[in-house]
């Protein structure tokens, strides 16, 4: 399950959302995309491009199988999913490369659509259509969403119960805004709000889901609008990873000259420690984002040489550093990478 | 025997400790009951085999009570009406507008209480972690109330062992869970405390663990003993060493 708080504006979240979603259409995944607040054909058609040149496109049609393969357990987990920095161009291996490029500047096609089965949930649209339902004591936006993923979920046999569905394949599922007014939620607009722990039940039982099932879920929230930090701070502990990205824009960072290079910070609250006592913990904690005419980039975060009179200050630069894979059985998750291009 | 432990971790993710204390007691014997509410069963499962304890085995031969709270969660709300004639379930207030943990109490109650048959040494509740309760719903009193029960059956009635993990930050916002915590602090026998280094992130050193012997509710008009080591923890095993002392620095 990994939580992303929200830049300021959306705009950088909203791209992360994407390149979700998006490397789930290149791999063949199943998505399942909901949102309050645009339409989820909407979003589907502004995911951005893969960029396919010949020597990806021969790897893809062996690494599809090598993937799958890897799937074959239930309650699995793919959290995020680096690009193999390509440094060694020439020859990258199926175990090393996984993940896709893609072009920010163009939309991807039509076509790739039609290979993969695609779910939506649009919530003013499924308010009109059954107005009655069992709440359980949640907010009951979130209660249908739940009902509806766990549907899908069940009837799709992404939770192993119907031994005739043999086609494993996985769900991508991504929850924008979540926790944002137009869920009917009302954290972000109070102190004490009336639905306090609608939040965190409906994260709960999802993770409940997501453990049962071949699925992994990406879930956007506002964290800056919400008043009540305690919430925050329930759900860094149900998450299994939390990913806040703070933009530059609009704040005084942006003219700062240490940070000119770069669009807006990467914070990794937390990683998942699955089925190992340990977790992969990358060097360094600073990182930073930019967003190039074509790619969005995550760097570490490297300050420019400092030219005045004062301490000088080595800047650091990060080379090719070797994909650490977790060994949890779950497919791929390279924490430890410095420079990681989408 | 008879004893509370709490784990408690700041900044940082204490669970390595429940695994340790669950492979423990399986392995002395004991019959253990596990709410686990945070984690999937094949987790532990899978770290547990690491450190050389079958949890399905332990299962099988009744030795180990796993409740999975992810699971029982979703059997709850998305289970047909058929299965709600049975037992309740052990987090029915999750459903429920009563916010007692009343349901719980009584699954770790019949769960850890001896049948004539069993032959294990001293029962074990083990809680991971107690936190979630809040944010599924129940109010910091009834949390009390739930642990206070639990001591009163298996630390007094049943001569057992009760650990605990809870998270706590110092200045955290969460006025709820540090009631709970000082509470629990208060009341407990040995507290386990993980911390992250107060100096950031580091790759040697994982943080720093703080084992408060609380001699003082012993009456003896002693103090508390406190001992204070580092850790690193690597894939099957944790090694412990003082302050300062890591492996990277001799």
């Amino acid at each position: 399950l990994v939580f992303t708080e929200e830049d300021k504006y959306g705009l950088y979240s909203n791209l992360l959302f994407k390149y979700f979603l998006a490397e789930g259409v290149v791999c063949g995944h199943d998505l399942f995309v909901a949102s309050a607040k645009e339409h989820p054909d909407n979003i589907l058609k502004e995911l951005p491009a893969p960029l396919l040149d010949d020597t990806y496109r021969n790897e893809q049609g062996e690494e599809a199988p090598a993937v799958k393969s890897e799937d074959f357990q239930d309650s699995m987990k793919i959290a995020w999913r680096y690009q193999n920095l390509p440094k060694v161009e020439a020859s990258p291996t199926t175990s090393t490369k996984f993940g896709h490029y893609y072009d920010v500047s163009k939309t991807m096609s039509p076509e790739l659509f039609q290979s993969i089965k695609w779910h939506s949930f649009y919530l003013p649209e499924e308010l009109s259509l059954q107005p009655k339902m069992k709440t359980h004591n949640m907010n009951s936006a979130y209660s249908r969403l739940l009902q509806s993923i766990q549907r899908i979920i069940y009837q799709e046999g992404f939770d192993g119960s119907d031994p005739q569905k043999k086609l494993k394949n996985i769900l991508r599922i991504g929850i924008q805004s979540l926790g944002s007014m137009l869920w009917g939620d009302d954290i972000c607009s109070s102190d004490t709000p009336e639905y306090i722990h609608s939040l965190t039940k409906f994260l709960y039982v999802l993770r409940g889901l997501l453990r049962k099932s071949l699925s992994a879920c990406i879930i956007t929230v506002p964290a800056h609008l919400i008043q009540n930090k305690a919430i925050m701070e329930r759900v860094t502990n149900l998450s299994d990873m939390v990913v806040g990205l703070e933009s530059f824009i609009g704040s005084e960072r942006e003219t700062n000259p240490l940070y000119k290079d770069y669009h807006g910070l990467v914070h990794v609250q937390q990683i998942p420690r699955l089925n190992s006592l340990i977790c992969d913990v990358s060097d360094t904690k600073d990182l930073a984002f930019r967003l190039k005419r074509k790619l969005f980039t995550i760097e570490r975060l490297h300050l420019p040489p400092d030219l005045s009179d004062t301490v000088s200050r080595t800047s650091k630069q990060d080379l090719a550093e070797s994909a650490k894979l977790l060994s949890s059985g779950c497919g791929a998750m390279a924490i430890g990478k410095k420079h990681l291009d989408f | 025997q008879g004893k509370f432990t709490l784990l408690r971790d700041t900044r940082t993710d204490g669970s390595f400790l429940v695994h340790h204390f669950l492979s423990f007691y399986l392995r002395a014997g004991c019959k253990v009951c596990f709410v686990a509410l945070l984690q999937s069963f094949s987790h532990y499962n899978i770290v547990a085999q690491k450190l050389g304890v079958s949890l399905t085995a332990a299962k099988e031969r009744g030795q180990l009570v796993f409740l999975e709270g992810l699971k029982s969660c979703l059997d709850l709300l998305f289970g047909e009406e058929e299965k709600q004639s049975g037992q309740p379930s052990p987090l029915q207030f999750i459903s429920e507008s009563a916010s007692d943990l009343k349901a719980l109490f009584d699954f770790v109650r019949t769960s850890l209480t001896p049948a004539s048959s069993d032959s294990w040494k001293g029962p074990v509740l083990l809680v991971d972690d107690l936190s979630v309760l809040l944010s599924l719903g129940a109010t910091p009193v009834a949390v009390l109330d739930f642990i206070h029960y639990c001591r009163v059956t298996v630390c007094y009635q049943l001569k057992g062992n009760i650990v605990v993990l809870v998270h706590s930050n110092e200045d955290s916002e969460d006025e709820e869970n540090e009631l709970i915590v000082n509470s629990l602090c208060h009341h407990s026998d040995l507290i386990l405390w993980v911390e992250g280094l107060a100096t950031g992130f580091c790759k040697d050193v994982h943080g720093q663990i703080k084992i408060i012997r609380r001699v003082s509710l012993e009456l003896t008009a002693e103090q508390d003993l406190v001992q204070i080591y580092q850790y690193k923890i690597q894939d099957k095993n944790v090694t412990f060493f003082a302050r300062g002392l890591s492996a990277a620095v001799l």
